[in-house]
């Protein structure tokens, strides 16, 4: 039985604590593992604001609603769960929770006036990346270049590549299915979002801007043209 | 005025960096400069046999680095062209024994003598490449036509812009224009796309390399071979001359397509 016993591991975030459940064990095996955790520390988590990854785990909205009150009785407010599963994604959103770290909670959120709108993080990479070479970053990663075969740019949000897009992306890298990639030449050896994976058909004619969704479980590339009002 | 170091370079071995150095190297000779080619090549020695000059090496790059000679006594004069030299490379040490350092200070004083220093370097990502690479004024990266070597190529052009030796200029080298007709081999266009840096000469697949390599004559020095002309014209281009490419075959569409091309990378 200790052999199944999952990995829990806490880190500070900006938006209060994020504790990483590991993949070992099934569901009722890791929450123990979990609530023994602050049950040891109870003092450190009273108040708490808590985001929990949940790793790949399914999970219904019985569990993680019943999760959810034990915490609250033990002071702490789980505001966030993380996940690769589209269930536990779906899931968390119908209990209202958020389902990523970037966007603060809802009922926090200051509508920001007109002229400071609210942004998020990005890298600028002003260079091409040629064979060989990775990026990766916690944000949207914005490319004034082209990105070789051969090279790769994982990102937690959206790709937008100024040029060729000829190697790997990953977009949405922490399980976001709703970021982007966009590119003047969308050709990538392979471009996943989220966990949806899409290898480019070859191109016919010249390149135009395209940009890749997932729409309805599939990522599908539609061309990116400015919705001008 | 002080030289200007050339360093030949590429990702994949075996594309044509020791046949370009002394071809390059012959065809500035003959136009008057005074050149040098330095083989950076460490245990792969071959340059000395495409010059011809293998029987003649007494001291090599090593033993220049340890102090073994003076750098004049490792410089091997050619047969034909009086201001063509070789400081060849030894066969028997491997790369550790020389640093990027040694290469800076050497090329340092080759520059205060000679017009043109050439650079062939090892291929790939070893210690040999950034020894050949740390004191290039500039960079050739010779590639063949095919998906694999221009990955490669991509990959090296990478680290010597991470070197700060930028930008490379590409020699493309056994172009086959058949091939390339049929669609079985990249065209100049495809390879420029693929790896978006200025091109500095094509030089088309000939048999008469081979031949002229087995004699230790540089093809440059044949009137008659296209690669020879070809690699003439590069040399040309480094001394600033705006020469359009070579036309590779009679055919005006490719041909058009083609110097339009090289008046882009200018
Ligand atoms: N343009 C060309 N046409 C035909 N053969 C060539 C050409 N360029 C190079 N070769 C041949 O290819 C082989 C490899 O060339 P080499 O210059 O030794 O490559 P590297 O120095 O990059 O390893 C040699 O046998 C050479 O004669
Ligand atoms: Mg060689």
């Amino acid at each position: 039985m200790a052999a199944e016993k999952p990995k829990i591991e806490i880190k500070g975030v900006r938006d209060g604590l994020l504790i990483t459940v590991g993949d070992r064990g099934d569901w009722p095996a890791a929450q123990d593992a979990l609530l023994e955790t602050i049950l040891a520390r109870s003092e450190f988590f009273r108040g708490a604001r808590l985001a929990l990854d949940v790793g790949p785990r399914p999970l219904k909205a019985a569990p993680l609603g019943r999760l959810r009150d034990r915490l609250a009785d033990l002071g702490v407010t789980l505001w966030a769960v993380l996940s690769e599963s589209p269930k536990t994604q779906e899931t968390a959103r119908t209990l209202g929770l958020e389902i990523h770290l970037a966007r603060p909670r809802p009922g926090r959120v200051v509508r920001p006036v007109d002229t400071r709108p609210r942004g998020e993080e990005a890298l600028l990479v002003h260079r091409t990346l040629r064979s060989g070479m990775r990026v990766e970053f916690a944000g949207h990663v914005v490319v004034l270049g082209n990105v070789h075969a051969g090279a790769e740019v994982v990102a937690a949000g959206d790709i937008i590549v100024w040029g060729h897009l000829r190697g790997v992306a990953h977009a949405g890298a922490q399980g976001n299915a709703a970021a982007v990639v966009c590119a003047l030449d969308l050709s990538p050896t392979q471009l996943r979002i989220a966990e949806y994976i899409a290898t480019a058909p070859p191109r016919q004619g010249p390149p135009v801007p395209e940009m890749a969704a997932v729409r309805d479980g599939q990522v599908v590339a539609e061309p990116w043209t400015p919705k001008l009002k | 005025m002080p030289g200007t170091v050339l360093t030949i370079t590429s990702g994949k071995g075996g594309v044509g960096k020791t046949t370009a150095t002394a071809n390059i190297a012959a065809a500035l000779a003959q136009l008057g400069k005074k050149v040098v080619c330095v083989d950076a090549d460490i245990g792969l020695r071959n340059l000395d046999l495409i010059l011809g000059l293998e029987n003649r090496i007494v001291y090599d790059l090593v033993d220049v680095v340890e102090g073994r000679c003076r750098l004049r006594q490792a410089m091997i004069r050619d047969k034909r062209l009086p201001n063509l030299f070789l400081i060849p490379a030894a066969q028997t040490r491997d790369k550790t024994a020389i640093s990027p350092t040694d290469m800076v200070h050497l090329c340092d004083d080759l520059r205060q003598e000679f017009d043109w220093i050439l650079i062939d370097s090892p291929a790939g990502i070893e210690r040999g490449f950034r020894n050949a690479i740390a004191p290039a004024d500039q960079v050739a990266v010779v590639t063949n036509p095919e998906v694999s070597a221009v990955r490669d190529a991509d990959r090296i052009i990478g680290l010597i812009e991470a070197e700060e030796k930028g930008p490379a200029r590409l020699l493309i080298n056994r172009l086959n224009p058949a091939m390339v007709r049929q669609g079985d081999m990249l065209a100049v266009e495809d390879v420029l796309d693929l790896l978006a840096i200025d091109l500095l000469g094509v030089v088309p697949e000939d048999d008469a390399v081979v031949v002229n390599a087995n004699r230790g004559t540089p093809v440059a020095l044949d009137e008659k071979s296209r690669a020879g002309q070809a690699f003439r014209n590069v040399a040309r281009r480094l001394l600033g001359e705006n020469v359009p490419l070579l036309p590779l075959e009679d055919e005006s569409g490719l041909l058009q397509r083609l110097s339009r091309l090289f008046g882009r990378g200018d």
